[in-house]
């Protein structure tokens, strides 16, 4: 007689189905259906789909294709509570390195808008969380995984690229710079 | 091997001695939990609110790890455990399998969450719930949860046991009731997320132990994530279960279907677990095919078969309400529901807020694109809160209400404060989810100690309003950590010291479960449910508005390809 005895009918699975239940029931299944195909329609029709470009590496190699994109494309040199940053130019198209460090982003990127590049993430220590304020795109970023992402800034302007994955006592100190122009 | 049982006089449902025991033990050990997990919720939140920035970081973080392991681990999987026992040896009125055995999964349960707490309150375990490699904590961090999961195991194998002794002592007839039903659909997602964390926890014991060299951080999420979402999913099939005893118990409500109520339970078995991919959708190296596939589990079958209990839990109060005589409009029956019972409004409050609340905003963030938009933000707590605290929480406090006379024979204290509480922390923990997503949707991070960035060195502002709701976050929270202490304090003082009530009659043989012969009146045509059906639509709208209006917004963002 109610949820908490066994069926009153022996053989429940005969009963027929409330109408409007199974109106809601209908209702509900194309509206499941409908969000599955949204994703796969953006994959084809959409313009941010987080790209699966990824490749094992390690913290060395890492950390050395870094410096040689900071070698050859920094333009100046940024200064913010006495440490110093690189700010890096590099040309459309080409592959840019950032890396995620207790507790910073390195380096300083200038980059142009409508350009595409090569975004490449990674940590050198534990996971850090990319957050890319204020457009709120937010990336999970692990030691060890080379991520490759296209991107291709819209608007210019100063960006910050807060940490949001926690990574110790001084996470909340965590915070890079993106220059588009 | 003898054991007695108690027919409860004010329910008539039988208890199993030893398993009357037990649910007092997990009811009791559980709200303990709670009570640490409330009183470091209060840390969380007077430091996250801007203007009062209570605790300096470390202690921070380390009341952020203790919240999150004390609610969503200790708290939850005790209250489960109780209600595992109730829907298999209360009712299904029959012997509990192996209590011995019971007892001794129960006490490795205490022993893990004490070994796990101790662990973090030493300091060197500030890991978070989800203590992601390569962050180590120490051993016995590990070591406690592992116990404490081979206690719930047991337990769930005692479940299955005693569904067993049920049906082969002949206590009851048919089919297993509903929520039975449910709570095995629980029982088998937990066997399922137990196993996920023991692939995962034992190596990671052995690593902090110096036994394994490393572990890698992507397969390390992939696998805790079988555990740690799927722990979750084991709470809406038990709140679900829930719902619908509460509108059996308060309404004599009969399920609209038994067909569809189960089938879609059986659709949690099949789907609900693919969602621990939720969490890996910003991840690197996993496929969009798989990515898809398994965010929307497997085209959204669970989603569907929520939106089918969402529907089918009013659906069944509104038919026994309509065959009470409340048939006036759409919404008579709504309105004469009694709402100062504090089981019904809990439970309704329960589900109104995992749907309109944590159901719209998990299904919009676990969309594999739109999951970049929040990912990390404080919108994740905000979803989560919207369903383990008035989902799950919710509905197990009201369930509580419940409990204090019938399982511990005593009469319920303070009854004035029980008719309040599930609007004064049901509705103050709509406005925290609520103010938590807009602080997410704006990108305030999430286990973040200052979102001013103190001693950053290139700091960045959030907006104004996102200050604003980490405001609202910090006020209403502190009036639902409050309203719930003083839960907490209500059902302690009403076992302790509360009126003792009539036992009634002790047996040493169980009378099992006669069925009334079907009366005339259920071959009757049951009453149409317009009013449901109209909420449901309400919700639908809401959905879709909803959801567009994000994808909306990541058209807006810089292209990604």
């Amino acid at each position: 007689m109610s949820a908490i005895l066994p069926p009153a009918e022996r053989i429940w699975w005969k009963q027929p189905i409330d109408k409007l239940e199974y109106t809601w029931i209908a209702i509900a299944l194309v509206w499941s259906l409908t969000m599955f195909a949204m994703m796969i329609w953006w994959h084809i029709y959409g313009n941010q789909n987080l790209a699966n470009e990824t490749y094992k590496t390690t913290k060395e190699m890492f950390a050395a294709k870094t410096q040689a994109v900071v070698d050859k494309y920094t333009v100046r040199t940024g200064t913010a509570a006495e440490k110093e940053f690189p700010i890096v130019a590099p040309p459309a198209g080409s592959d840019i390195y950032l890396i995620g460090r207790l507790w910073d982003w390195w380096p300083i990127y200038e980059l142009e808008m409508g350009k595409t590049y090569k975004l490449h993430l990674s940590a050198m220590d534990y996971m850090h969380g990319f957050s890319l304020q204020p457009q709120n795109i937010n990336i999970q970023v692990h030691p060890n995984y080379d991520h490759v992402i296209k991107i291709t800034p819209n608007a210019k302007g100063t960006y910050s690229i807060v940490c949001n994955e926690y990574c110790g006592i001084g996470h909340h100190t965590m915070v890079g710079r993106l220059y588009v122009k | 091997m003898a054991t007695t049982y108690r027919i409860c006089p004010r329910s008539g449902l039988q208890f199993d001695t030893d398993a009357e025991k037990l649910m007092r033990f997990h009811a009791v050990a559980g709200v303990l939990s709670l009570l640490v997990g409330g009183i470091m919720a209060l840390g969380v939140i007077l430091t996250r609110w801007p203007a009062v920035k209570l605790l300096p970081a470390d202690v921070f973080y380390m009341v952020l790890t203790a919240h999150g392991i004390d609610m969503l681990i200790f708290w939850i999987i005790f209250f489960e455990m109780a209600v595992l026992i109730f829907a298999s040896s209360t009712l299904l009125r029959c012997r509990l399998a192996m209590p011995k055995l019971a007892w001794a999964s129960s006490w490795l349960m205490v022993l893990g969450a004490i070994m796990t707490n101790v662990a973090i309150f030493q300091g060197e375990s500030s890991v978070m719930f989800t203590s992601y490699v390569p962050m180590q904590a120490k051993w016995h961090f590990y070591l406690g949860l592992i116990l404490f999961a081979v206690g719930a195991l047991l337990i769930c194998f005692i479940f299955l046991g005693t569904l067993v002794v049920a049906k082969a002592e002949k206590t009851y007839e048919g089919s297993i009731p509903l929520v039975t039903f449910g709570a095995l659909t629980a029982c088998i997602i937990a066997i399922f997320t137990i196993a996920g964390g023991a692939v995962i926890l034992i190596p990671t014991l052995l690593w902090s132990l110096g036994y394994i060299r490393e572990i890698d951080s992507l397969m390390y999420r992939v696998v805790w994530w079988a555990m740690g979402h799927s722990s979750q999913q084991i709470n809406v099939a038990a709140h679900v279960a829930i719902w619908y005893a509460i509108a059996a118990i308060v309404f004599g409500a009969k399920p609209m279907s038994e067909k569809v109520s189960r089938t879609a339970y059986f659709l949690y078995i099949l789907f609900l677990q693919l969602a621990c991919a939720h969490h890996l959708l910003s991840d690197p190296g996993l496929g969009s095919e798989w990515k898809v596939v398994n965010t929307s589990y497997f085209m959204y079958f669970a989603v569907l078969a929520s939106m089918i209990h969402g529907m089918t839990v009013p659906g069944a109060i509104e038919q026994a309400q309509r065959l009470k005589g409340y048939n006036k409009g759409l919404f008579e029956w709504l309105r004469k529901a009694p709402w100062g019972n504090p089981a019904f409004s809990a439970m309704f409050l329960s589900l109104i807020g995992f749907g309109f609340l944590g159901g719209i905003s998990g299904v919009m963030m676990g969309a594999e694109q739109l999951n970049m938009l929040i990912h990390n933000t404080i919108y994740v707590p905000g979803h989560f809160h919207a369903t383990v605290v008035i989902g799950t929480t919710l509905a197990f406090m009201g369930l509580t209400y419940f409990l204090v006379p019938v399982l511990f024979k005593r009469e319920l204290m303070f009854p004035g404060y029980a008719k309040l509480f599930p609007y004064l922390f049901g509705l103050s923990m709509y406005i925290v989810a609520l103010v938590m997503m807009g602080a997410g949707t704006l990108g305030v991070s999430r286990r973040h100690w200052d979102m001013a960035f103190a001693g950053a060195p290139m700091a960045y502002e959030w907006p104004g309003a996102a200050y604003l709701m980490m405001g609202l976050t910090g006020i209403f929270g502190v009036i639902a950590c409050v309203s719930g202490g003083l839960w907490i304090l209500q059902i302690v003082f009403s076992i302790l010291l509360g009126k003792k009530l009539e036992e009634g009659e002790l047996r040493s043989t169980p009378i099992p479960l006669t069925l009334p012969a079907p009366t005339t009146g259920s071959h009757v045509h049951p009453p149409a449910t317009p009013g449901t059906l109209v909420l449901a639509l309400v919700f639908l709208t809401a959905f879709i508005l909803y959801y567009f209006v994000n994808w909306k917004y990541l058209s807006s963002l810089w292209g990604l390809g």
